[in-house]
């Protein structure tokens, strides 16, 4: 897994005469070739002669994918396959073993190999899981090191953590900023996640906070002290990403006012803009988070809120998660929200809190074109993907798994680029979807451009690493997707299946300057797989060490020395130095 | 304690002390044992429990297999061989093999797991784990109905209602009570064992149930029909005056008692898990459990066995989709537990060869299953003489892990733990993660695949 050290010029790709949506560069469609050396981007007359030529010509080529949002390493995962046998049942495509391939698979929480080959499959290059519990951050760690070709990172959760609630309770800013750069070096962890910020620790009593004015219990704080305190942190450590956060009330009608409370509450907190990022919070799966109505029967779309807000504010990016209307499995580290669906629906559920720091559930879902509600949900994700108009602020998820399983972005982008195919999708839903949301009388069809905005430039932006990733500038990474389609002659509006028979398996996908996919098929597994994590340096502080050592002693179940993942979890880092003594990024 | 050895059997300046070991026994995972060294013997430990003790000091007590031995055909006389001998028998078995049985895993680290996992796969063989004969029925179960779980922290921390139903602690986890759950002090459980109530679900007045606030003696085998009738008195239906020798009146007061807790948690082990009604019974348990979140905070937490059983089905979880009872031999992961299970494999005489790996099924499989062990080729890897070491073809030792080497385990509670490294492994013994890579990489050759591991 060691990077090689080249000393001469090998690797070397010349991808020639492609339609090149490179959004990071501004480059829209144009004819360009792209030439690759030694695992980065370089200019076209740095190449010997010897480069591999590969002929795109009539090809989209784009910087590699990048999932923001996505469940794909670590213990609740884990837990969705092991509970779901069915899940294999449903996948047509279960990997067998053979020279390259693991066997594996599952629908919508496929096994870790498998997991890579979708990915790589549909031309993306980087997938971050969205949420490592901090105990148990070594399983997040040892399925990313089980999960080949792609880059990963993995958000720790912080939003329901003693200590971290205690500081902000007690306004120890400083204290909380150097306890905060000790969780991300012990998970080593890339973002500051939070998910239903005191209403998963409220969870540990069966309660919850479904406002961000619920005071947690004990703790005496409330999720909008919680999120205005680790938002600061954020900024102050200057980490790469903002806050992340998945808002309280998710899933339930009339959440709308609460996710525009939460984001309003970091309107005034200055934003660390060394990284490239232009936000201070990043607003994830959206479309959850943007009902209408008091009960699932008077159920609508207030997507134009959530995307009105966005639109006139600069401090916020957003995820959507689109409902794809699968049978799939849901899985979040907000507890309560899971017990809810299993009242709901009565299927089973599985929970596991985490103690002192988090906790989760899953519950499979089905989600019905017959059902309004589903078919709503639906039509909420587009809308927000349509009625946003920067795409620089809205990317493509589906939160994998749990509004449906990443494999379907293609389709989804079908439905982004095609109203026909929308339209002919709407048609098989229930009547209420037309009459409560917005979509049918919204015209607008993103271009390539606008989707490699969704998919490459805009979630590199705001994770804080588009110097290297997003990208086709030279010196970035030579993460690189291409096509087989024809944007010059085929019109993706009128022909949708064309497209999402292109996106699902790429023409080829290049990772680190490699071939890995070639015709849809996985041809290597590359050797520049990494692992991001963020070391903000300059913080420490000795009566965090006493805290956390007091914290050790009395209430956790491990010894403070088995508590941070070794080194030997991490194969092949990239570490994001931030902090001060870096001088910011 | 120390001072004393110290003056009496050794110089102190050559004693050292390493602290936060992992005690590679039970699925308790104690991670605060302290080691006392004497250069590489191990001297004593501190903070475990009788049988972790146990554990450490046998590594040294001279009952090790110190070399890879070959057993002579027909009789069961061994003789020495080389680790390179070894490896290429048993690289030759398993390559040649239709379908072979790999099973066991359950005491070694994640990483051989791993390594182990993609032996199976690329033999075209069955993959299973102890918890075939154990928690099975609970992963079964789960599978039915899900399971609200929490870690042992959240135990220690908030629990005010323990159940043990079906396992005996005192004996099989010995720390289990005063590290996570009735005598510790935490942080909504600060008068410890004043705040908590124990309750003890047993058809035997086990030394356990002798610690219990409430006992309940149910009759042997009739667990489902308690567990049915108390989670059908919780909902407030009526019950007949006596299930499965448990009186109405007290099954009505454990409902009535659950509800008014804060937080309870029930552990459950293999006398509900392979007795009369397997996952049945886990599936009522977990039902029941759920149920009672109407009413207040509870959860459930399987009391597993070996210290990484539960590595075993997270590793062969993540890698390939299913946690025990894994078939590869047509290619794809197929998983079928009465069918795929090692015990189904060898009643049934469908596997042609085994290797078995950090486990002892001669001890603990029923005789019928051993016999066809015992006719076809099998490979066994171990640190010590075992039943099964003594009815194998090739024995292949290996070091410790959590004693001699590092390794990832899972604790009952999906904690997963790095157990570390105390003492040198006697000299020339290989990890089992190194034997199996060496044999993976073996059977590549011979089946023409690409060598290395694919990640």
């Amino acid at each position: 897994m060691v990077k090689p050290k080249v000393t001469t010029a090998t690797n070397e790709i010349l991808i020639k005469n492609g339609f090149v949506y490179d959004p990071a560069s501004g480059i829209n469609g144009d004819v360009k070739d792209i030439a690759v050396q030694n695992g980065k981007i370089v200019e076209a007359s740095k190449l010997t002669t010897g480069a591999r030529v590969i002929d795109a010509r009539g090809k989209i080529v784009m910087p590699g994918g990048i999932d923001i949002h996505t469940h794909i390493a670590g213990p609740k995962v884990n837990t969705g396959r092991m509970f779901r046998p069915e899940d294999k049942l449903h996948d047509a495509g279960m990997e067998s073993s053979s020279r390259l391939i693991r066997a594996g698979g599952g629908f919508s929480v496929p096994s870790t190999f498998t997991t890579a080959y979708r990915y790589a499959r549909l031309g993306y290059t980087m997938a971050n899981e969205a949420a490592m519990p901090p105990l148990l951050a070594r399983h997040t760690h040892e399925e990313i090191r089980d999960t080949p070709i792609i880059d990963q990172s993995a958000y720790t959760l912080l939003g329901n953590n003693w200590l971290v609630m205690e500081y902000i309770k007690r306004g120890e800013t400083e204290k909380l900023d150097a306890f905060v750069a000790w969780m991300l070096k012990a998970t080593k962890g890339f973002v500051v996640k939070l998910v239903n910020p005191g209403g998963t620790e409220a969870w540990g009593w069966g309660k919850n906070c479904v406002s961000i004015d619920d005071p947690v219990p004990y703790f005496d704080v409330t999720p909008t002290d919680i999120i205005k305190g680790l938002a600061g942190a954020n900024e102050r450590l200057g980490l790469p990403h903002s806050i992340h956060i998945h808002p309280n009330n998710l899933g339930h009608p009339g959440n709308v006012t609460t996710t525009l409370k939460t984001l309003a509450l970091t309107e005034g907190i200055k934003t660390h803009k060394k990284s490239g990022r232009t936000q201070n919070i990043h607003l994830t799966h959206a479309q959850f988070h943007s009902y209408g109505g008091t009960s699932w029967k008077d159920f609508f779309s207030e997507a134009s809120k959530t995307a009105d807000y966005i639109n006139s504010h600069d401090h916020v990016t957003s995820d959507v998660g689109f409902v794809t209307l699968d049978e799939t499995t849901t899985m979040t580290a907000d507890g309560p929200m899971e017990y809810g669906l299993h009242t709901l629906g009565h299927l089973k559920w599985c929970n596991a809190d985490v103690e002192l720091e988090t906790g989760s559930g899953l519950v499979p879902v089905l989600y019905s074109p017959a059902s309004h509600v589903n078919g709503i949900q639906w039509a909420i994700g587009i809308e927000l993907a349509l009625l946003i108009k920067d795409p620089m602020k809205c990317f493509m998820t589906t939160d994998h798994p749990n509004g449906g399983p990443f494999t379907r972005y293609p389709t989804i982008i079908s439905w982004l680029m095609s109203k026909k195919a929308r339209d002919a999708k709407m048609a098989t839903l229930h009547k209420w979807v037309p009459e409560r949301t917005k979509l049918s009388g919204i015209d607008r069809e993103l271009t390539f451009y606008e989707i490699a905005q969704m998919t490459r430039a805009g979630p590199a932006r705001s994770l804080g690493i588009s110097k290297k990733k997003g990208g086709l500038a030279p010196g970035m990474d030579a993460d690189i997707a291409i096509y087989a389609f024809n944007p010059k002659t085929t019109d993706a509006g009128q022909k949708p299946e064309a497209l999402v028979k292109a996106f699902e398996r790429s023409a080829y996908t290049i990772k680190g300057g490699e071939v890995v996919i070639k015709d849809g098929e996985v041809v290597a597994l590359g050797n520049s797989k990494s692992t991001f994590w963020s070391d903000a340096d300059g913080f420490d502080n000795k009566e965090v060490t006493h805290d956390i050592v007091d914290k050790f002693l009395k209430y956790y179940s491990v010894t403070l020395n088995n508590y941070p993942v070794q080194d030997s979890y991490i194969l092949n880092p990239t570490v994001i130095k931030c902090g001060p003594l870096a001088g910011g990024n | 304690m120390i001072e004393t050895k110290t003056e009496t059997q050794v110089k102190p300046e050559s004693l050292k002390i390493v602290t936060d070991v992992v005690c590679p026994f039970c699925g308790t995972l104690c991670d605060d044992i302290k080691v006392v060294l004497d250069g590489n013997r191990i001297v004593d430990t501190m903070n475990a429990c009788i049988i972790g003790n146990e554990k450490f000091k046998s590594a040294q007590a001279g009952h090790r297999i110190m070399t890879p031995m070959e057993r002579e055909e027909g009789t069961t006389e061994f003789a020495p061989v080389s680790y390179d001998y070894a490896i290429e028998k048993a690289a030759q078995i398993l390559a040649n093999a239709k379908r072979p049985l790999l099973y066991g895993w359950s005491s070694t680290s994640c990483e051989a797991q791993e390594v182990g996992n993609e032996l199976a796969e690329v033999c075209g063989g069955v993959t299973d784990n102890t918890a075939s004969v154990c928690h099975g029925p609970s992963i079964m179960a789960i599978q039915t109905v899900g399971a609200p779980c929490c870690t042992l922290g959240e135990v220690k921390n908030r629990a005010d209602l323990i159940i043990y139903w079906g396992c005996n602690p005192i004996h099989a986890h010995p720390r289990h009570m005063s590290r996570y759950s009735i005598y510790p002090r935490g942080f909504f459980t600060e008068r410890g064992f004043d705040d908590r109530t124990l309750v003890v679900v047993d058809p035997r007045p086990t030394d356990t149930a002798k610690q219990a606030d409430i006992y309940v003696q149910v009759e042997q085998g009739r667990d489902y029909e308690v567990l049915d009738a108390l989670r059908t008195a919780t909902r407030g239906e009526d019950i007949p005056d006596v299930v499965g020798g448990v009186k109405k009146e007290q099954i009505k007061e454990l409902a009535e008692l659950a509800k008014t807790k804060k937080f309870g948690l029930l552990f459950f082990g293999m006398g509900v898990t392979q007795t009369t009604g397997k996952h049945r019974n886990i599936d009522m348990a977990i039902s029941w459990v759920a149920d009672m979140n109407k009413y207040t905070k509870f959860s459930l937490i399987p009391m597993r066995g070996h210290y990484n059983v539960t590595g075993a089905g997270q590793v062969m979880t993540w890698q390939s989709g299913f946690p025990f009872a894994m078939d590869f031999s047509r290619g794809h992961a197929r998983y079928n537990p009465g069918e795929t299970a090692a015990n189904d494999m060898l009643q049934r005489h469908e596997c042609d060869a085994a290797m078995v790996i950090a486990s002892d099924p001669g001890a603990h499989f029923p005789v019928s299953s051993m016999k066809w062990y015992a006719q076809i080729p099998t490979i066994v890897l171990d640190p010590h003489y075992t039943p099964t070491t003594g009815i194998s073809n090739i024995v292949i030792p290996s070091s410790i892990v959590g004693i001699e080497e590092e390794g990832t385990a899972y604790r009952m509670d999906n904690v997963p733990i790095r157990c570390r490294k105390v003492i040198d492994a006697p000299e020339g013994l290989l990890s089992d993660e190194e034997v199996l890579k060496r044999i993976l990489n073996r059977v590549k050759e011979i089946k023409g695949l690409p060598a290395g591991t694919h990640h």
